[in-house]
């Protein structure tokens, strides 16, 4: 099956397959045929082993579904989108964004707030940031617009917490300093292709 | 006569409590059997394999307030799954459980009491039962309650007629109404079993059996995603665990009155002794319900309806004529 047939979403011009159901009974003796059909036919039985051979199945044969989920955990997908993270640079450790407010331009809920003032260096410092989680939609327009790929999402889910401000602020979100050789790049909206390198050119300088 | 009274009120008791035992057991058999089909764990985390959960249930229904709807009879509200309760373990009372032991140099005869028309009581019993669940929806002055009220009338109703008519044929064979006959009727091994000389029967008071117990394809009192729970929507904590016990003992004593009456009861079983076959019986019986609620859907009312009155029915009279014609000859 192609992955063409999963983008058509024009609902009506795919090619249903009608099942056959056969005749409908007509009258009250084709319903009673019916019945007498269906029973000797023992139609009910095959139920019967369906399930039982599923039970089997579960049971010795190791097909068992259930995840048991606080201790077990199924993986999530690379491109999932939950809680947000915001990423340092690997050589100096400094936190990557430049404080440019894109992302709090586009977020489409309006929950990002952030402000940003000149430090020492005369240079822009990101002074306050945080995502109000309660109205973030987890669209991941921050991530993809972020020229950075210094805001990206992560794989936090389990995000029940007693207090609104939990996992919401800047210092919550930045990777840790001392976790930085374990930092992983996200490959989801905004991030670099795996053959970015091949796509690039160069720019001819004269003209 | 002193040491008779005793013996019945000991029997009495010792029944109650492992049959209780045993329908709170059966809840977590339905649930493990019912998971493993779907192919899930089920209960698992009290006790090792979740074989403490009944425990934490009990306790959850003890516990549980126990609440009265306003504009409810609150008197009928309140013994309406007494009723369910006790008829079922009434019921239970005709049916021998076990072949005759001897304990401590004493014969016991584990049944209540041999009435000789045990099956008739049984069958009364079970059908009186119907008035649990037929007062607990009048009673709780709810749509669904009261829907649920109005389904346990005419699938009960229904089918009395056919577990009377499709056990009648036996009956005629045997010529006793009572279980013990029913049982030493059948002492010949397998080729005796009534089952191979009334196969239909066995069919007809199967699928009563299902619709009197209330259990999937005709569990229409309570179908969740029709009438919310049916005639138990209003009632919880221990008013509503009384009513699973009486449906779960209900589906033991179907059990027991399919494995006497076509079974072939208590009796040896080739190496098997008679008290161990009439047990795998039973479980197996119990474990074909679990099983046909995993496979088979429900069916609407009307159908149930038009399955009773227009196909079991006459069935159940041929039959019934028929083992009268050839009895003649
Ligand atoms: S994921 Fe969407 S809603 Fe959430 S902060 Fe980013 S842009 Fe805003
Ligand atoms: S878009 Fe990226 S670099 Fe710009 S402010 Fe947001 S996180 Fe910082």
């Amino acid at each position: 099956m192609s992955l063409e047939q999963f983008k058509n979403r024009n609902v009506g011009t795919q090619n249903y397959v009608m099942l056959d159901l056969g005749k409908e009974p007509a009258n009250n003796w084709e319903k009673f045929k019916q019945v007498v059909r269906r029973s000797v036919k023992l139609e009910l039985f095959t139920g019967l082993k369906v399930t039982f051979r599923e039970m089997i199945k579960a049971l010795f044969m190791g097909e068992m579904h259930t995840v048991k989920y606080p201790f077990e955990k199924l993986p999530i997908a690379p491109r999932y989108r939950a809680i947000h993270e915001m990423k340092r640079l690997l050589e100096s450790g400094h936190y990557r964004c430049i404080g440019c407010g894109l992302c709090e331009k586009i977020c489409i809920a309006n929950c990002i707030r952030m402000d940003t003032r000149y430090d020492e260096n005369q240079r822009k410092e990101v002074s306050e940031y945080t995502i109000n989680f309660g109205r973030c939609i987890f669209c991941g327009y921050c991530a993809e617009v972020c020229p950075e790929l210094a805001i990206v999402h992560g794989g936090r889910y389990e995000v029940s917490s007693e207090q609104r401000a939990s996992f919401a602020l800047f210092e919550d979100m930045l990777t840790p300093i001392d976790k930085l050789t374990e930092q992983k790049e996200y490959p989801g909206f905004g991030a670099v292709s795996p053959d970015a390198d091949k796509k690039i050119k160069k720019t001819p300088l004269a003209y | 006569m002193d040491g008779y009274i005793i013996g019945t009120i000991i029997k009495a008791i010792l029944i109650l409590a492992i049959i209780s035992a045993l329908a709170g057991f059966g809840t977590y058999l339905e649930r493990k059997v019912l998971a493993f089909m779907q192919r899930r764990l089920g209960p698992m985390h009290v006790g090792p394999y979740g074989l403490l959960q009944i425990l934490a249930d009990g306790i959850k229904l003890f516990t549980k307030e126990d609440f009265i709807p306003s504009h409810a009879n609150r008197l009928i509200f309140m013994i309406a799954p007494a009723i369910t309760a006790a008829t079922a373990f009434i019921a239970l009372a005709a049916v021998p459980l076990l072949p005759e032991f001897t304990i401590f140099g004493v014969k016991v005869r584990p049944i209540v009491a041999d009435l000789n028309i045990g099956i008739l009581f049984v069958l009364g019993m079970m059908a009186a039962g119907l008035y649990g669940p037929l007062l607990a929806g009048l009673a709780q002055h709810n749509k669904w309650g009261l829907l649920g009220a109005a389904r346990t009338a005419v699938q009960f109703l229904s089918y009395e007629v056919v577990t009377g008519l499709a056990i009648l044929a036996p009956i005629m064979m045997v010529g006793s109404l009572s279980l013990i006959d029913f049982n030493n009727y059948q002492t010949g091994g397998i080729g005796s079993w009534l089952i191979w000389k009334q196969p239909l029967a066995f069919i007809l008071f199967m699928i009563a059996g299902y619709a009197e117990t209330n259990r999937t394809p005709f569990d229409l009192l309570e179908h969740e995603a029709e009438v919310v729970s049916g005639y138990a929507t209003e009632y919880s904590g221990m008013r509503w665990g009384m009513f699973f016990i009486g449906e779960y003992t209900n589906m033991i004593t179907i059990g027991f009155l399919a494995s006497l009456v076509f079974l072939g009861g208590f009796n040896p079983w080739g190496f098997i002794p008679g008290g161990l076959a009439i047990i795998l019986k039973v479980s197996f019986l119990f474990f074909l319900m679990l099983w046909i609620r995993a496979a088979w859907p429900h069916v609407r009312p009307d159908q149930l309806m038009w399955l009773c009155w227009k196909v079991l029915m006459p069935l159940a009279v041929i039959n019934v004529t028929l083992t009268g014609l050839v009895m003649m000859v």
